[in-house]
C-alpha cells in the first residue's frame, strides 16, 4: 500500500537535513508503528507524506498504491486515500465543524467522481460516528477544535478519519496529551476502522499506545533514519531499555 | 476665521457646480444654516487629520469621476424576493413608476423633495440637526454640503412596528452621474424599522442618513453598497439612541474606487445599544474607509464596532473608530475591532483605534489586526481533501464571520454570505 524508498528530506528555509534514506513498505491491513526520540524525524516524516509546505524532498519516492505522493498538492493526497491525524489539530475559528465534515468529505467525494452526500445522509453517519466516539452534538457545532480539550481535539481527528474512510492512516503522536480513559476511547475508534483494505501508521513516543492499538512490526528511528524493525516486541524493549541499548547495537 | 486660500478656493471651485439654495419653507432655512458651517469649515484635504488616510480630492471636485456600470450577470438584486416597501432612486432621481406607494403601516414617509416648502415640519428637529451636532470634535464638511444640497431623500416616521422593511435602491445610471441624498428617520418610542439600502445610486454618491431612535425603539439598517469598480462614495449616518432602544447597522462593500462611511453615533438614554458593523472586500485600486464615532452620554449603554476587510492586490482599508465615554456613563460595555486580512503584500490596512474615556466604571475593548491567511489552518484543510481555493475562500469568510453575525435577520446574513462566496470566486484568492 505504502512504499517509501530512499526518502532524503531537508528544511526549505535552512540546509538542515532531517530524513536520511527512509525505506518503509507497509502492506494493505497491516498496522506499522514508529518509534524513535525526540528529533528522530518522525513528525517530519507523517508531514512530508501529507504534504506540508517547507520541506523539500532531495531523495527518494513515496507511492500510495503506485501512485507518486510526493507530487500531489495535499488535497490530492487526501483524496487518494492518505490521511493524518495531526499531533497539534489546528483551531480554525469561524468555521465549524460540521461544515468542515461536510466540506471535506464531499471535496473527497467529488475529487473521486463520487456522488456528494445529502445534507440529511451526511447528518445521519455524522451522528453515528460521533456517538461511538463520544463526539456531542455541541461539539459538532463549534468551530473545529476552538476551545477543545486535548482530548476532545484527538477524539476529533478519529472522527474526520472515521468520516473520511481513508486506506492509509498515519498517527503522528495521537497519544499525546491524552488521559488514560481518553486514549482507551481514541484507541477504541482506530480499532473498530481496522480493516483488510485499510493500514496504519502509528508514531508514537511510548510503548502503551500500542497496548490499545497492536502493531504488526514496530520500527525505530533515530537520525533520519528507520535503524531497526521488529515485532510487537521491540515496543517493549524500548520500553524497559530505553533507545539507547538500540542505537549504540546499530552504530 | 477665513479658511485658507487653498482650502477657500476648493470650496470656491466645488459651489460653482451646485445650484443656489432656493425655497422658503422650513428645508431652506436648515440648507442655508449648512452651507454656512460648511463655509467656515472649507473641504477636506489631505492634511486634515480626519483625512490622512484617504484622499478626499476626488469627492472634492467640481465633476465626478466617470464610472461605468457594473454587471452582476445572472446574480440577484440584494433583498430580492424579500417583502418590503421598494423606493427607487436612478441616479439620485426619485423613480415613481418603478417605487412602490409610499404608504405602510406604522410608517409615514414623505420625499424631501415635496416636504420642503411647508413652514413647519417634524423633519425640521432632525434634518441637519444631527449632522450639526456631529460637527464637533471634529468636522464632516461632506455632510454639511450634504445637508445643503441634497436633491431629495425620504423622511420615514416610524410610529408603530413597521409592517415591513423600507428598501431604497439606488440605480447607477448615467457614467457622469453625481447624486446627493439626505434620509431622516425618525422612531417614535416603541417604534421599530428595517431600513434596507442597496446600490451604487451614481458615479459619486453622497449621502446622508440621520436617525432618531425614542427610548424603547429599534432600527435596523443593513446596507449593501454597489459594486461599480469605479464609482466614489462618501456616506454619513448620524443617529441619537434613546433609553432601552437599539440601533444595528451592517454594511457590506464589495469593489468601489472610493468609500468613505462615516458613522456617527450618539447613546442619549440609559442601556441603549448601538452596534455598527462592516464587511468590505476589495481587489486592486480598491479604497474602503470606516470612520465611527460613538459617544456613551448615559448609562449602562453597550456599543459594538465590528470592521473586517479582506484586501487583495494592492486594496487599501482605512478605519478610524473612536468610543467616548463621557462623564457619568459609567457601566458603558464598549467595543471595538477593526480587523484585515490582507491577501498579498502590496495591500494595506491602516487603522487609528481611540478610546476617550470620562467616567470610571466602564468595560472597553478594542483590537485591531491586519495578518495573512493561517498557512496550518490551509494546509489542514487541505489535507482533508478541500482543495486549496475552496479552503482559502473558508478561511476567508471565517474571518468575516464576526461582522456577518450582526446581521440580526439571519436569511439576509446567509445572502452575504453567499454574495461573498461569489465575490471570492470571481476575484480568486490567491496562491
Amino acid at each position: 500500500m505504502l512504499e517509501i524508498k530512499n526518502l532524503h528530506v531537508k528544511l526549505e528555509e535552512e540546509d538542515k537535513v532531517i530524513l536520511r534514506g527512509v525505506d518503509l513498505s507497509i502492506g494493505a491491513g497491516e498496522v506499522h508503528a514508529i518509534m524513535g526520540p525526540n528529533g528522530s524525524g518522525k513528525s517530519t516524516l507523517s508531514y512530508v507524506l501529507a504534504g506540508r509546505d517547507g520541506y523539500e524532498v532531495t531523495e527518494g519516492s513515496a507511492t500510495l498504491d503506485g501512485q507518486e505522493l510526493l507530487e500531489m498538492e495535499p488535497e490530492e493526497r487526501a483524496a487518494a486515500g492518505l490521511f493524518l491525524a495531526f499531533q497539534y489539530p489546528v483551531e480554525i475559528p469561524g468555521v465549524g465543524n460540521m461544515t468542515f465534515l461536510r466540506t471535506a468529505v464531499n471535496a473527497q467525494r467529488k475529487a473521486r467522481g463520487e456522488e456528494e452526500l445529502s445534507a440529511g445522509d451526511f447528518l445521519k453517519i455524522v451522528r453515528e460516528k460521533a456517538k461511538t466516539l463520544k463526539i456531542d452534538a455541541e461539539m459538532l457545532k463549534r468551530p473545529v477544535n476552538v476551545g477543545f480539550s486535548g482530548g476532545e481535539k484527538k477524539r476529533n481527528e478519529i472522527l474526520q478519519m472515521a468520516m473520511l474512510e481513508p486506506r492509509m492512516c498515519i498517527l503522528d503522536e495521537t497519544d499525546s496529551g491524552l488521559d488514560v480513559d481518553a486514549m482507551k476511547l481514541v484507541s477504541d475508534g482506530v480499532n473498530a476502522l481496522r480493516s483488510e483494505g485499510r493500514s496504519f501508521l502509528v508514531i508514537t513516543h511510548y510503548q502503551r499506545l500500542l497496548d490499545h492499538i497492536k502493531p504488526d512490526v514496530v520500527h525505530i528511528m533515530a537520525a533520519g533514519r528507520i535503524i531497526k524493525t521488529g515485532g510487537p516486541e521491540l515496543a517493549l524493549e524500548v520500553e524497559q531499555n530505553g533507545y539507547a541499548d538500540i542505537l549504540s547495537e546499530v552504530g | 476665521m477665513a479658511l485658507p486660500k487653498a482650502k477657500e478656493d476648493a470650496l470656491q471651485a466645488r459651489l460653482a457646480a451646485l445650484p443656489a439654495i432656493a425655497g422658503k419653507g422650513w428645508l431652506a432655512a436648515a440648507r442655508a444654516e449648512a452651507l454656512a458651517r460648511l463655509t467656515a469649515m472649507g473641504l477636506p484635504a489631505r492634511r486634515d487629520e480626519y483625512w490622512r488616510y484617504t484622499d478626499p480630492a476626488t469627492l472634492n471636485s467640481a465633476e465626478p469621476t466617470p464610472a461605468v456600470r457594473f454587471d452582476a450577470g445572472d446574480e440577484a438584486a440584494p433583498f430580492d424576493g424579500m417583502d418590503r416597501l421598494k423606493l427607487v432612486f436612478v441616479d439620485g432621481v426619485f423613480d415613481a413608476a418603478a417605487s412602490d406607494d409610499l404608504t405602510l403601516s406604522g410608517v409615514n414617509i414623505e420625499r424631501l423633495a415635496q416636504a420642503g416648502d411647508t413652514d413647519i415640519h417634524w423633519a425640521q428637529g432632525l434634518y441637519g440637526v444631527l449632522e450639526a451636532r456631529g460637527q464637533t470634535p471634529v468636522v464632516r464638511p461632506f455632510a454639511a454640503l450634504n445637508t445643503a444640497f441634497a436633491t431629495d431623500g425620504v423622511l420615514i416616521h416610524v410610529t408603530g412596528r413597521a409592517a415591513k422593511p423600507v428598501s431604497l435602491i439606488y440605480v447607477h445610471n448615467s457614467d457622469t452621474s453625481d447624486a446627493i441624498l439626505h434620509h431622516c428617520v425618525k422612531l417614535d418610542p416603541g417604534a421599530e424599522l428595517t431600513l434596507l439600502e442597496n446600490g451604487p445610486a451614481a458615479a459619486r454618491f453622497s449621502k446622508v442618513l440621520e436617525v432618531e431612535v425614542a427610548d424603547g425603539a429599534s432600527f435596523h439598517h443593513i446596507r449593501i453598497q454597489g459594486r461599480d469598480h469605479q464609482r466614489r462614495a462618501v456616506t454619513h449616518i448620524f443617529a441619537r439612541i434613546g433609553a432601552k432602544s437599539e440601533m444595528r447597522s451592517f454594511t457590506l462593500t464589495a469593489n468601489g474606487r472610493l468609500t468613505r462611511n462615516e458613522a456617527v453615533l450618539e447613546l442619549t438614554g440609559d442601556e441603549g445599544r448601538a452596534h455598527v458593523a462592516g464587511a468590505a472586500v476589495g481587489d486592486g485600486d480598491f479604497h474602503h474607509d470606516d470612520t465611527v464615532f460613538i459617544t456613551h452620554d448615559a448609562e449602562a449603554c453597550e456599543s459594538r464596532q465590528v470592521f473586517k476587510k479582506v484586501l487583495m492586490n494592492g486594496a487599501t482599508g482605512v478605519f478610524q473608530g473612536k468610543i467616548l465615554v463621557k462623564p457619568g456613563a459609567q457601566k458603558t460595555d464598549g467595543y471595538q475591532i477593526s480587523q484585515s486580512l490582507l491577501l498579498d503584500e502590496d495591500s494595506q490596512f491602516l487603522a487609528k483605534p481611540e478610546l476617550e474615556i470620562y467616567a470610571d466604571d466602564v468595560k472597553c475593548s478594542h483590537g485591531s489586526t491586519s495578518g495573512a491567511i493561517d498557512e496550518t489552518a490551509l494546509f489542514y484543510l487541505q489535507s482533508r481533501g478541500v482543495p486549496r481555493r475552496t479552503a482559502q475562500a473558508l478561511l476567508v469568510l471565517a474571518f468575516l464571520a464576526e461582522a456577518i453575525q450582526e446581521v440580526a435577520d439571519d436569511a439576509i446574513a446567509e445572502d452575504i454570505r453567499a454574495r461573498l462566496e461569489r465575490w471570492l470566486a470571481r476575484h480568486g484568492t490567491k496562491g
